[in-house]
């Protein structure tokens, strides 16, 4: 299983802010999970799309080329306003 | 030392508790407190809530810590954030450091504050008479609530 996490405008945009899921079979890093989850199409789609969105893999800052494995942590999360 | 909490603080029990810790040993504090203001972009703000990442927060806050440790000579660090509801004049986040020489202690509390608001993975959402947005990073860098 993994854990999803969305925050914010993105965690309202999509209505779920926690989801498990059984890492889906050849998908291996953060580009190919997004786009995986884009593929849900609706709100997906166009949410998980957008440009600016960080991510995150086991709370450390990530990049899409970063890997995903079974047990890990996935976030995403538009920039930070905090301070 | 690092706080994040939805309770009030006082910064000056805070410096306070800061000056007693490093008794002699720190020259000077530098501190800076953020503080949720009455307008922003040109809308009346009633409330500002603020989100964040449990976990990866106190990360990011710890490593952004221990940055500004390797980088100058200090003596103590204090980060406090708040996250939930908040209220114009309400205390935000407050970002102190100590150490035996005042020019170290400054570029310190800037370069916490600095990156802390690029990198803590917090957000802030307003409450304006038309209803409620979320604080973009490009309205933050032109008119933060926090300069």
């Amino acid at each position: 299983m993994i854990r999803l996490r969305f925050f914010a405008s993105l965690r309202e945009t999509l209505g779920v802010a926690d989801e498990q899921l059984e890492l889906p079979e050849g998908i291996g890093d953060v580009a190919a999970l997004t786009r995986w989850l884009r593929d849900r199409g609706g709100v997906w789609k166009h949410a998980l799309a957008e440009r600016q969105l960080h991510v995150a893999v086991n709370q450390v800052l990530a990049t899409p080329d970063t890997g995903i494995r079974d047990g890990d942590e996935v976030a995403w999360f538009p920039p930070v306003t905090g301070g | 030392m690092i706080r994040v909490q939805t309770a009030d603080f006082d910064p000056g029990a805070e410096l306070e508790q800061l000056r007693r810790q490093n008794r002699g040993r720190a020259g000077a504090v530098v501190s800076f407190t953020g503080l949720v203001r009455d307008l922003n972009d040109g809308e009346k703000i009633t409330q500002m809530t603020l989100e964040h990442y449990p976990g990866m927060t106190e990360q990011v806050l710890a490593d952004l810590e221990r940055e500004a440790q390797a980088r100058w000579e200090l003596t103590a660090t204090l980060i406090i954030h708040r996250f939930g509801p908040l209220t114009p004049d309400d205390h935000i986040v407050f970002v102190a450091a100590a150490s035996a020489h005042r020019k170290q202690a400054f570029l310190a509390c800037e370069y916490l504050i600095d990156t802390l608001k690029t990198r803590a993975p917090f957000w802030k959402k307003e409450t304006t008479p038309d209803g409620e947005r979320w604080v973009s990073a490009a309205m933050e860098e032109e008119s933060g609530p926090t300069g």
